[in-house]
């Protein structure tokens, strides 16, 4: 599957190489064209059946996930490191961790329960308590394999058992799944689909991306927080898993547009497909990056709801990535049927 | 004829520290551990047998008939999640087996075993939605729950209050052949008495032998507190982990790793039974480290010493850094000198000696 | 029974002090023409021989006869006096509270001034018991004498209200299904036990079941709830949905055999049941089942709103359910 292939992929912010050579492999394998820019963004064009049916459209899905940086190497062999992206370093503790292009295993080792006072145990942990042990037995034997600078991802394998898929960086590996997907079908228009970096450091690829391809319309495939869970009270849900594809109504980033939310919210209708909206005003997705982009854009944001992003292992459903899939797939049906007057 | 050389070979220490560590056996539930360990001492041992608690008891006979009998306590069980509560959206609230820092718990995956054993994500509040006076806090036990991703219905076919749940972590190799993963304590101890079975095929001992995968140790050493009752021993020796260094710990609170197996002294280890340890390193030049605990060490030894009418304890562990936590660490090496030690103690034990140890 | 509970439950028995209770239960065992004997620590055995085989396996059954209480350290000058406790009290439980001493002496507890309800620790309460100077005090107690609290019995529809439910309808529920099983012929030689000393540790069952060589061990007791607003616990025990199997507590992880067994019975019995892992607290189980060899042992509780304060709450439909439940138990070959 798609999603978990994508998943097992280290591609923190910045780091994206690995992730863009799945998906190159991917498109040159489908015959469809692509490149680069200097930032490491991916551009597909996808030809349509009738030529010359330009849609204006663009489709886009961040490859990077949060993970580490290492800072330092302690003369023990330890690593320290920074957060890069908003990693929620309470579900670092205790979590194997792989560092460096060589993917040498790690682990975010925590003291002892039994050395520590009780007062100790009611204080979070901060990330500068926390560093990352290889097993080196000192600075040199460390640095033989890592260095300062070398990218740290979560390791956790990803799995899919019946309808649930598990892994980490499902946020947005299930975007750019779901962008493959649809590459993978025929559609009678052309549309450029962008696969971007940097996202979860300040959407800093898309920036650039939007400019040189300046569409008029954008839907951005992402994963978003479902918190739906017991410690949470009804109306701080945002999603829930198994309501479908949730719509960006407003994040920190966008107002989505007008136009582009009528008609996902259309075409859901028509297909009776279930969707949500997404309930929760803050953070910030590429759709921000690309409405401004130019001359400005009309964007707008689907997403897979999705528990515990940002950690080690999330939680989605196939069926709400497959309703995302097949909305977006009826957008881009209905955008060239029915063009989109802006 | 067993090809005993044949199967020293077959499988290292490395493969077996691998297998162990991803079996789940958690306190009260540690039949399958028990299973493998049963199966892959027999080789090595005369007798297999398994008593009321569950506690594995693997006999190795002596070459003299007098001799002192001894109990080599491991203890099998690992710490782990019990069910609480099921939640009406199909989530399971939980409570700990064992001593857990909560916050090591967060985006921890789990296996529970229902009826069917089904993965499990230990579920938690992102910390946006944290009220004030959470805020600062650590997570409390309480507040998280196990998601497993079904509805309710299809939970309460196959979960039930009371069902266990492991945590979920595979083998982590590390350089330096060090390796990491969940249950190294004490599955660690539980390898460095295989490794003391196979050095005693070729070594030859007077005194009867007694291993013992223990159970609920993480409990309160009930397992120790039965077993050592049952077989009623003239020596006993708890083989556990010990805190490994790590940066920002207190020296005096840890040992290193790779440097060999750790003797604890204090009140609760005879005297001369450390002392014969030391002395058994130093003639076969195997590297060992001293450890000391003032009082009840939270180890098997606690219950062995004050057993019955009092038996001669000793301790020995193997150094293991982040102790309770999915990424426990260890040097193989430490686990392999430890089996030696215990082996070639285990061989210089005899009558006078016992007579020695009656006489403080 | 109602009387009987009533009974129980209003007489007085601190952990080491059962006397009162004890003697209520040899006075309900003698009128059945029930034989008993009496142990070291104060533990009260009824044995019930199987005549059906030679090899029966011997179940020892245990409910605690004791309860919580307080204990007179220190008689001021003018006649308060300051306590420790005897067992788990709950100190928001305490001030106001009437309490009574086994001459029958009746106190109050009082408290000092404090800043905030985080200060209130023992030391700043005390039993004011109305003397009106040391020497009055000292002619009604002594230090070392114990006090429970003075609450009386009711009844609510289904439910009933008092303290030392914990572990007086224990004891109700075992005098009641031993009565039951009088006339019948056992499959298992049954050891009725009312323990002494439960609440301080599990001190009394420890050396009763090193004494009687049990095959298991079953402990009657109660066991927290979670169906009131904002629990402390995450559970879904509650009242009236039947009799729980324990799975575990802090003292003890049920051996299997033991709950396999429970819950089948239960099932075939149509007996309403819940399981039950408790989070904090222990029972007499968790003494038994390490004695000698090791003993398999498991445990009966009945849903009980507020343990440990001066008002605890049982449903009635739980408590008949709970005689029949260890009734057809004991019915059954372990």
């Amino acid at each position: 599957m798609l999603i978990t292939e994508l998943s097992q992929i280290p591609g923190v912010s910045g780091d994206e190489s690995r992730v863009r050579d799945f998906i190159k492999e991917k498109l040159s394998s489908w015959g469809i064209e692509h490149y680069t820019d200097s930032l490491g963004n991916l551009f597909a064009l996808k030809e349509g059946k009738k030529n010359g049916s330009e849609s204006g459209l663009m489709l886009s899905a961040h490859m990077d996930e949060v993970g580490l940086l290492v800072s330092s190497v302690e003369k023990s062999g330890h690593l320290r490191f920074y957060k890069v992206g908003g990693v929620d370093e309470r579900a670092l503790i205790t979590k194997p961790v792989l560092v460096g292009p060589n993917d040498v295993m790690g682990v975010i080792g925590a003291k002892a329960i039994h050395l520590q006072k009780k007062e100790e145990r009611k204080k979070p942990l901060k990330i500068e308590n926390l560093c990352i042990d290889i097993g080196a037995k000192d600075k040199d034997d460390a640095e033989r394999v890592v260095k300062v600078g070398d990218y740290v991802s979560f390791y956790s394998e990803a799995g899919l058992s019946g309808n649930i898929v598990k892994g980490k960086a499902l946020d947005n590996r299930a975007g750019c799944a779901a962008l493959l997907e649809i590459l993978q079908r025929d559609y009678p228009c052309s549309f450029t689909a962008v696969f971007t970096v940097q996202e979860e450091v300040g959407l800093r690829g898309a920036i650039v991306a939007a400019y040189r391809i300046k569409p008029r319309i954008a839907l951005v495939l992402e994963t978003t927080g479902a918190i739906d869970i017991p410690e949470a009270k009804n109306q701080d849900h945002s999603t829930s898993l198994g309501a479908g594809p949730a719509f960006t109504v407003k994040d920190q980033s966008i107002i989505a547009h007008p136009r582009v939310l009528e008609r996902l919210i259309e075409v859901a209708e028509r297909q009776k497909r279930t969707y949500q909206f997404r309930r929760y005003g803050g953070s910030s997705t590429d759709a921000g990056a690309i409405s401004l982009a130019g001359s400005g854009t009309a964007a707008g944001v689907i997403s897979t709801p999705c528990r515990y992003i940002h950690a080690p292992v999330s939680m989605l459903l196939k069926e709400d990535w497959q309703n995302l899939v097949e909305i977006t797939d009826a957008f881009i049906r209905s955008v060239y049927e029915k063009g989109l007057e802006i | 004829m067993l090809d005993e050389g044949g199967l020293l070979k077959k499988v290292n220490l490395h493969d077996y520290l691998r297998k162990i560590i991803q079996i789940d056996g958690v306190s009260g539930y540690e039949d399958n551990v028990a299973a493998f360990i049963s199966e892959t001492f027999s080789p090595y041992v005369d007798s297999t047998r398994t008593d009321n608690l569950g506690n594995l008891i693997l006999y190795k006979r002596g070459s003299k008939k007098d001799a002192p009998s001894i109990l080599f306590a491991a203890h099998m069980d690992e710490i782990g999640l019990i069910v609480t509560k099921i939640e009406d959206n199909g989530f399971l609230r939980f409570t700990s087996l064992g001593g857990f820092d909560v916050r090591t718990l967060p985006g921890q995956e789990v296996t529970v075993y229902g009826q069917k054993p089904v993965n499990g994500i230990i579920g938690f509040k992102p910390s946006y939605l944290d009220l004030d006076e959470e805020k600062g806090q650590s997570v409390e036990m309480k507040n998280l729950f196990i998601d497993t991703g079904f509805p309710r219905e299809q939970v309460e076919k196959n979960i039930r209050i009371g069902s266990i749940a492991a945590i979920k972590r595979g083998f982590l190799p590390l350089l330096n052949n060090r390796c990491a993963g969940k249950a190294f304590d004490d599955r660690a101890g539980i390898a460095v008495l295989w490794q003391c079975a196979r050095e005693l095929v070729r070594i030859e001992h007077e005194a009867h032998l007694y291993f013992v995968a223990t159970v609920q140790e993480e409990v309160g050493t009930r397992g120790a507190i039965v077993s050592t009752y049952g077989i009623s021993p003239d020596l006993g020796i708890a083989v556990d982990v010990c805190h490994g260094d790590f940066p920002g710990a207190m020296e005096h609170e840890v040992s290193p790793l790779g440097e060999g197996a750790v003797v604890t002294v204090g009140p609760n280890i005879h005297p001369l039974m450390a002392k014969r340890l030391f002395e058994t390193a130093e003639e076969y030049n195997l590297p060992c480290q001293r450890d000391v605990s003032p009082g009840p060490t939270g180890t098997d030894a606690r219950a062995i010493q004050i057993s019955l009418e009092g038996i001669p304890t000793a301790l020995v562990s193997v150094p293991l850094r982040y102790m309770h936590t999915s990424v426990e660490l260890i040097a193989p090496e430490d686990v392999k000198i430890a089996g030696r030690l215990l082996a070639y103690f285990a061989a210089g034990l005899n009558r006078s000696f016992l007579e020695e140890l009656s006489c403080l | 029974m109602i009387e009987l509970i009533k009974k129980l439950c209003e007489s007085f028995g601190p952990s080491g002090r059962e006397n009162t209770v004890r003697s209520l239960i040899i006075e309900e065992l003698k009128k059945n023409g029930v034989d008993f004997t009496i142990d070291t620590l104060g533990n009260l055995i009824v044995t019930k021989e199987s005549k059906e085989s030679q090899d029966a396996k011997k179940i020892l059954i245990a409910a605690h006869m004791d309860e919580i209480g307080l204990m007179v350290t220190f008689i001021d000058e003018d006649g308060f006096l300051r306590f420790t406790n005897i067992g788990g009290l709950l100190k928001n439980t305490l001030p106001g509270r009437k309490v009574v001493f086994e001459n029958g002496t009746v106190g109050i507890i009082g408290q000092e001034k404090i800043k905030n309800t985080k200060e209130l620790v023992l030391d700043k309460l005390y039993i004011d018991i109305g003397a009106q100077s040391h020497e009055e005090a000292k002619s009604k107690v002594k230090i070392g004498d114990m006090a429970v609290f003075l609450a009386p019995f009711s009844r609510e529809g289904n439910r009933v209200m008092a303290k030392s439910l914990d572990n007086r309808i224990g004891c109700a529920v075992v005098l009641e299904a031993l009565k039951k099983l009088l006339s019948f012929s056992l499959p298992n030689t049954v050891y009725f036990v009312f323990t002494v000393q439960e609440e301080v540790g599990l001190r009394g069952a420890r050396p009763v079941a090193y004494r009687l060589k049990p095959d298991f061990g079953l402990a009657i007791d109660v066991t927290r709830v979670g169906d009131t607003p904002e629990p402390e616990f995450n559970t879904n025990v509650a009242l009236g949905k039947g009799p729980t199997v324990k799975i575990k507590d802090s003292s003890v992880i049920c051996h299997p055999q033991v709950t396999n067994l429970m819950i089948k019975v239960a099932e075939n019995k149509n007996i309403p049941y819940q399981p039950e892992v408790l989070e904090r607290g222990g029972t007499d189980a968790g003494a038994i089942h390490l004695v000698r060899e090791g003993i398999p042992s498991g445990a009966l509780s009945i849903p009980c709103r507020y343990i440990h304060t001066p008002a605890e709450m049982v449903d009635l439909d739980d408590v008949k359910n709970s005689v029949s439940f260890l009734s057809e138990l004991l019915k059954v070959s372990w």
